[in-house]
């Protein structure tokens, strides 16, 4: 996983709530093997008409967002799916974080096994950033995982939360089935106990 | 009360191999789902690892996304779809996972063959790389979908990384007047507490309603948990989840049965335990339930109107409901029975189940499907279609001019050949009403499987209750 420590780009506006994963990667495009190539069809049906033209209101056909980094959108970010090809979508686009006041639980999980960073803000920070990301080129933001800062373009700082462990696995690009290998033991005396305790559970799949 | 317990505390408290010290959990998983769409990433990243699959014998795969409806033999048309396909296959066999395949009669919908075969099980926790998954919390099953890359940490290790839920109880009192189904009594919840309303929890549904519900349901409510954002939903175990599990080939057997049921009777809610949020919903007086816009919230009664936008209060919400409207092609005020449709799906792992296609089948008896609409009928697995030919389901639906066809996901989400074409509008018995769900394009409006089959046969959005 790519790691994620400091970021400076620009902030897409997406001004609108319950954005879900069936818009970030319509399902026509889940059915690769790959992880890889998805940002093409990001926002697939938003961005381009069925000819395959480009739809020049959507702010990322915009020439000033074209190359985002970051997208700052309403409540309710990620919701629907649990496909991780929406953040496979965003990273192969180019977008490393995405900023809300809320997001859907399987969404946040998925982005930080990719090396995106979700952040949560109050209803207040994301009004103000979302004034930042609509000034079009000047919509710099820069992210500091390590202190949890977001500086805005005239240099205002909002602090945001971060789970500990979420952010040291993402500062250090870690894989967590590495870590979790190595505890094996851990998961053998579970299996122990529980077949002692439920023996119905296991051997039953089979064909 | 100190040391009570929810439900939901119980299962995961059970499954703890590790806490860590920032409170970040290790949590043992019972049951792994795998379908064909979320899976190969996870396998590609196995072998590229060289990693095994820990415990494939807790491990159940088969293909529902892309699979075709109608001829089980011909080849996917799709080439992708059918890659995807083959990958699934390949990657069971090399890696010894259970996989029940397009020509078995187990083959179905993961959600619903999982309950069949009694591979859910109370107390246990389920997951799958499909956010549905919450369904088999009607067992009182942990359950809930997670991502490729959890899929692949699942298979590699039989765990998964999680931080600790929140605890909400729905209460659900009343009987559900004739004409209402589990459909419309979960549909009215999201309505109520809106497609957030459930994040970072975990939904535990009580109350007479629910407990009267059978286990297709309470099946069909805890599917459904996710469109209102909670990752999971539960229901107690009880009598009625006995009976349905017991002689399922996947169950206990006899000795390990009577063991396993009086684990299961210690599962339910202590009296006084804490929940971080309570709802409560009195469904004696709902009506059938529809929804207009392109989010599973925007829930009306049948007897009702297409509100306003500028009704809702909700910060973002009035442009977000103008937006569902202008892709709806509906105005604001008119009679919800005033909309007509174009295409009926009944099917989906929220309403493909034995009982729903009878009632589909109930409401077609002797009615012929309206003039220009196209009905389908997709039962949720192969057994669920035998046991309605056995039934004679299918000869029904058949001379009412439904389209009666081979199990899979099917229109709900469009990855095969079944779709909703641009402008048309469907009364869909499935989950999702996002924009383009069952199709570019296409409109959708959720609804219990009578309500869709009382749409095919009129043409319009119908109040069941008139037929």
């Amino acid at each position: 996983m790519q790691k994620f420590d400091k970021l400076t780009g620009v902030a897409a506006p997406m001004n609108m709530i319950n954005v879900d994963t069936d818009m970030i990667i319509p399902k026509n495009f889940l059915k690769t093997i790959k992880r890889s190539g998805l940002g093409k069809n990001l926002f697939d049906e938003m961005r381009f008409d069925r000819e395959g033209n480009e739809n020049p209101d959507f702010v990322l056909n915009k020439p000033a967002y074209r190359e985002a980094k970051i997208i700052v959108a309403g409540d309710n970010f990620g919701c629907g799916s649990s496909r991780e090809h929406a953040p496979w979508a965003l990273l192969d686009f180019g977008i490393r974080c995405v900023i809300s006041t809320s997001f859907a639980d399987i969404f946040y999980n998925n982005c930080f096994k990719n090396g995106i960073l979700p952040i949560k803000v109050t209803k207040e920070q994301l009004d103000d950033l979302m004034d930042d990301a609509e000034r079009g080129a000047n919509a710099t933001l820069s992210i500091d995982l390590e202190s949890q800062t977001i500086q805005g373009p005239d240099g205002g700082e909002v602090k945001f939360e971060v789970d500990e462990f979420r952010k040291h696995l993402l500062l250090n690009g870690l894989d967590d089935i590495g870590l979790t290998l190595q505890k094996v033991d851990k998961v053998d005396s579970f299996e122990e106990r529980q077949n002692a305790s439920q023996p119905w559970l296991a051997g039953v799949a089979k064909v | 009360m100190s040391g009570t317990k929810t439900l939901f505390d119980k299962i995961w408290q059970n499954h703890l191999v590790e806490v860590q010290d920032d409170g970040t959990c290790l949590l043992y998983i019972d049951r792994h789902l795998v379908h064909e769409v979320t899976s190969p990433q996870a396998f590609e990243g196995l072998a590229n690892a060289g990693r095994k699959v820990r415990r494939p014998d807790l491990t159940l795969a088969v293909p529902d996304h892309n699979v075709p409806t109608t001829d089980r033999t011909a080849r996917i048309e799709s080439e992708e779809g059918r890659i995807q396909v083959e990958t699934l296959q390949k990657n069971c066999k090399d890696f010894g996972v259970p996989m029940f395949d397009l020509q078995d009669i187990r083959q179905g919908i993961v959600h619903i063959i999982g309950p069949e075969q009694g591979f859910t099980l109370p107390g246990t926790t389920t997951v799958c790389g499909d956010s549905h998954t919450a369904t088999h919390g009607a067992f009182g099953s942990l359950a809930f979908g997670i991502g490729t890359s959890e899929v692949e940490h699942v298979l590699a290790t039989q765990t998964l990384l999680q931080s600790p839920l929140k605890n909400m109880r729905v209460t659900v009192e009343g009987a559900l007047p004739n004409g209402c189904t589990a459909k419309d009594l979960v549909l009215a919840i999201i309505g109520k507490i809106g497609t957030a309303g459930g994040t970072g929890y975990v939904i535990e549904y009580a109350g007479k309603a629910i407990r009267d519900l059978t286990m297709e349901g309470r099946m069909t409510v805890c599917n459904m948990t996710i469109e209102a954002g909670a990752r999971a939903g539960l229901v107690a175990p009880d009598e009625t989840t006995f009976n349905y599990l017991m002689g399922r080939p996947m169950s206990p057997k006899a000795g390990a049965w009577e063991q396993a049921v009086e684990f299961w009777k210690t599962l339910p809610s202590d009296e006084g335990a804490f929940y971080d949020k309570e709802v409560t919903l009195d469904v004696s007086e709902i009506v059938p339930q529809v929804t207009w816009g392109t989010s599973p919230e925007d829930v009306a009664p049948i007897t009702g109107t297409v509100p306003m936008p500028t009704s809702f209060k909700v910060d973002g919400k009035p442009e977000a409901a103008q937006a569902s409207l202008d892709y709806m092609g509906l105005t604001a005020g008119m009679a919800i029975t005033d909309i007509t449709i174009d295409v009926v799906f009944i099917g989906s792992c929220t309403n493909g189940r034995i009982e729903d296609m009878r009632a589909a089948a109930e409401v077609a008896k002797g009615r012929k499907v309206a003039e220009g609409v196209r009905a389908l009928v997709v039962p949720g697995s192969g057994l669920v279609k035998e046991q309605a030919e056995q039934e004679g389901l299918d000869q029904i639906l058949l001379e009412a001019g439904f389209e009666w066809r081979d199990p899979g996901c099917s229109m709900c989400l469009a990855m095969n050949d079944d779709r909703v074409e641009p402008g048309q509008r469907c009364a869909s018995t499935s989950n999702r009403n996002f924009k383009g769900r069952q199709g570019f394009g296409g409109r959708t409006h959720l609804v219990s499987p009578e309500m869709a089959a009382a749409a095919a046969v009129t043409g319009h959005l119908t109040d069941v209750r008139d037929l």
